[in-house]
């Protein structure tokens, strides 16, 4: 039995805390995740392995040294700059050079995140600008679609006659396709189980989207996402690609959509604070990446459409905010 | 619906459902605390002006003996809880840390309960419920004659009966309604009789289907009983309001612009035994719980100190962090335990180090989870009234509605990154009210 009189601590209510915490945030979205990344690891080999020790580690190094320079607390405890590598490797093709990968990594944490104030402040998500600086800067990365000739595994789009766009993601094909008015016969039906559960073409985050799906509903039911996001943005993709005259299924399975709706639109730091405004800004998402599809000449256009609706969450949390409780129009 | 159970699935705004912790106590039938050598009983266990003392060193009083009063419209008189001797008049650290005068009693050896001085007769209802010192038992302390003269221009349609004990860990509401609904729904009848009310409900969480069930069985006519879905802050005031009427208090109004009146269940017992019986409020019950030897509902003489009830209770268990006085989402952690019981102490939560809430660190960034946002019973935006206060805008924070906040700490609870949510919007909010804001 404890003394009467030992000293206590005393503090402010509430007394008691939620079992939420940061790093175990970002654990949960590292377990979500992990799914895809090891069924990549083992489809694509030491390639996708290689992304994924750069880009973490990357990641984890530039987080550390800046917060000694800047003489700040260090965060790598938080998780957050683990999950960033994470989702930058797994936006990256298996391809990708490592110094190109790393100096992705870089920009990421120290332009994106640091620079900008740390975990909190950065105002665009740090991984999809990681990818952004590749995507400018080595563009050949994903246009040259590297997998080729490493992977025997395509085949089906080279039958199909798709020599125009050899070495093309399907989505990349798919667009070809669509432009040609259908020359090449480009079945999109028939891409949905490879789409699903073994895709071996774009980034190592394409892989499955059967597991990307399903980390992501684990990340909704655990109440880490709002459904709001990935539910407008995968609904608008559906919607958009209806409308166009193209297959819906396809277009949400193929390319970032399921990477993007379901972990990187998501991010907290980067999208809305209310519920009206979250899904106001999935449906932003998935409008600027269907119109990158269908429109504009960017078929892989997830990454900017969610960088564009981050510049935009501020604005969006301004217009949304919530009514407060009490504050009813006068009734006379 | 008269005599039936009402099951209400829609609720509030937000809100959150910590582990409840109930189940040490809601079983343990309330038993008298020991009678302690020495009762502290300040003479301001209310909101409003604070008693003087009326009987002074060597003294003898009597249980239920008049030993403070105040001549003022929002205040509550104090009696004796014994019979006994007062040793002398001190100042004492109360539970909220505020140091007030205190008779201090030497109680009989021998102490009859039952017994007690009755109350004068009084004219009215007004007077008697006054006269009894009743104040809000939920822990708001707001004397409960004032809540019974609502405004000449607001009637009163429904009177609500706070039995929801929406907090963790207490259980003291819910063992009266088990075990003197009958107690319980006198006091309903006779508040809806003072302000006139033609609707009495009682609200009960759904955690307890058997209070539910004992109040039903003896509600009879006229009240209704209805079950809410278990969920903090269910018993706040204007969220029971609204999940019962669909009524919103509007922002700066009383409750009763809504047609509606809430007094705690124990509150109603209060009234209805200062009514019936002539008594005076001398005692509650206290959940006492947490990491204590003998955890249960105890019947508590105010003026008993807090460290006195944990020796009743088996004292405190090994590795206690923090000791509440009240629930743990809105009561007080104590420095001392050598304070007393009062009229608002609803519970002692003895919580261990890991349950406790870490001590407060002020570098842990926002992360915009908006879990803060979402919880929020009142639709404020909680990160950004603490992110002004950081910075001590307080017009900005005043612009975000500081001045709404309950105070019911959901924000602070769900924050993942530990942020003072709640503490900091405190500081917005007393600096608006110190501009005279609202």
């Amino acid at each position: 039995m404890s003394d009467l009189t030992e000293r206590r601590v005393v503090g402010p209510s509430p007394h008691i805390v939620g079992k939420d915490t940061c790093t175990g945030i970002m654990l949960w979205v590292v377990a979500a995740l992990a799914p895809s990344a090891i069924w990549a690891i083992i489809n694509m080999g030491w390639v996708a392995a290689q992304l994924f020790i750069v880009c973490i580690g990357v990641s984890l190094a530039t987080e550390y040294v800046w917060n000694a320079i800047a003489r700040k607390k260090q965060t790598l405890t938080d998780g957050s700059a683990l999950v960033t590598g994470m989702l930058l490797a797994m936006s990256l093709p298996p391809r990708t050079p490592w110094w190109v990968a790393a100096a992705a990594a870089l920009v990421a944490i120290g332009l994106a995140k640091q620079l900008f104030g740390g975990l909190g402040r950065n105002l665009f998500n740090p991984a999809l600008v990681g990818r952004a600086f590749v995507a400018v800067s080595w563009a050949g990365v994903f246009a040259a679609a590297p997998n080729r000739g490493w992977f025997r595994a395509l085949p089906d789009l080279t039958a199909e006659g798709l020599d125009a766009v050899s070495g093309a993601t399907r989505l990349m094909a798919a667009a070809a396709d669509r432009m040609e008015g259908g020359a090449y016969g480009f079945d999109l039906a028939a891409q949905y189980q490879p789409l699903l559960w073994r895709n071996l073409e774009g980034s190592l985050g394409e892989i499955s989207a059967a597991l990307l799906i399903a980390g992501g509903l684990l990340l909704i039911i655990r109440g880490i996402i709002d459904w709001r996001i990935p539910t407008g943005y995968i609904g608008t993709m559906f919607l958009v690609s209806l409308a166009f005259g193209s297959d819906p299924v396809f277009h949400i399975l193929a390319g970032g959509v399921m990477l993007g709706a379901f972990y990187m639109a998501t991010d907290y730091v980067s999208s809305p604070m209310s519920k009206t405004g979250r899904l106001v800004y999935g449906i932003g998402c998935g409008l600027f990446n269907a119109v990158g599809r269908f429109v504009g000449a960017m078929p892989e256009s997830t990454t900017f459409a969610i960088l564009f609706m981050n510049g935009l969450a501020p604005l969006i949390d301004r217009l949304t905010r919530p009514r407060t409780f009490g504050w009813v129009k006068s009734r006379g | 619906m008269a005599g039936g159970v009402l099951v209400a699935r829609r609720v509030f705004r937000g809100g959150v459902h910590p582990p409840e912790h109930k189940e040490a106590t809601a079983g343990s039938a309330v038993v008298w605390a020991p009678v302690p050598g020495r009762l502290v009983v300040p003479m301001s266990q209310h909101l409003g002006a604070p008693c003087a003392p009326v009987v002074g060193a060597g003294d003898r009083v009597e249980r239920g003996q008049l030993i403070g009063s105040v001549d003022a419209m929002v205040s509550a008189p104090v009696h004796s809880p014994v019979a006994g001797t007062v040793v002398e008049i001190a100042q004492t650290l109360t539970t909220a840390g505020t140091m007030v005068a205190a008779v201090v009693i030497e109680p009989d050896e021998q102490q009859e309960f039952s017994r007690y001085v009755r109350l004068p007769d009084a004219s009215d209802d007004h007077a008697r419920v006054r006269a009894a010192g009743i104040v809000g038992l939920g822990g708001a302390t707001f004397p409960s004659v004032v809540k019974l003269m609502p405004p000449k221009d607001m009637a009163v349609r429904t009177v609500i009966l706070n039995g929801c004990e929406c907090e963790p860990y207490l259980t003291c509401d819910h063992r009266l309604m088990l075990e003197s609904p009958d107690r319980v729904v006198a006091g309903a009848r006779h508040i809806a009789r003072i302000v006139g009310a033609e609707r009495v409900i009682i609200a009960v969480e759904s955690n307890k289907p058997d209070a539910a069930e004992a109040l039903r069985a003896v509600a009879g006519d006229g009240i209704e009983i209805a079950v809410l879905p278990t969920r903090y802050p269910q018993g706040a005031e204007k969220q029971l309001i609204y999940a019962l009427l669909k009524a919103e208090v509007p922002h700066g109004k009383l409750p009763a612009a809504t047609g509606a009146l809430v007094h705690n269940v124990a509150t109603a017992v209060a009234i209805a035994d200062a009514l019936e019986l002539a008594k005076p409020l001398t005692d509650r019950v206290v959940t006492v719980t947490g990491a204590v030897g003998k955890p249960g509902n105890y019947r508590v003489l105010f003026g008993t100190l807090i460290s006195d009830l944990i020796e009743a209770a088996g004292g405190l268990s090994d590795g206690v962090e923090r000791v509440i006085a009240g629930g743990p989402m809105t009561g007080q952690a104590l420095a001392s335990l050598d304070v007393p019981v009062t009229k608002g102490t609803s519970g002692v939560v003895a919580l261990p180090a890991g349950v406790a809430a870490p001590a407060i660190s002020d570098d842990q960034p926002c992360i915009r989870c908006a879990r803060c946002v979402e919880g929020c019973p009142m639709g404020l935006e909680p990160f950004a009234i603490a992110d002004y206060a950081y910075v001590r805008q307080w017009d900005a924070a005043s612009g975000r509605k500081a001045t709404d906040c309950i105070e019911c700490g959901v924000c602070s609870y769900v924050c993942p990154t530990r942020r003072p949510l709640l503490q900091l919007i405190r500081l917005a909010k007393a600096a608006a009210m110190a501009k005279g804001g609202s």
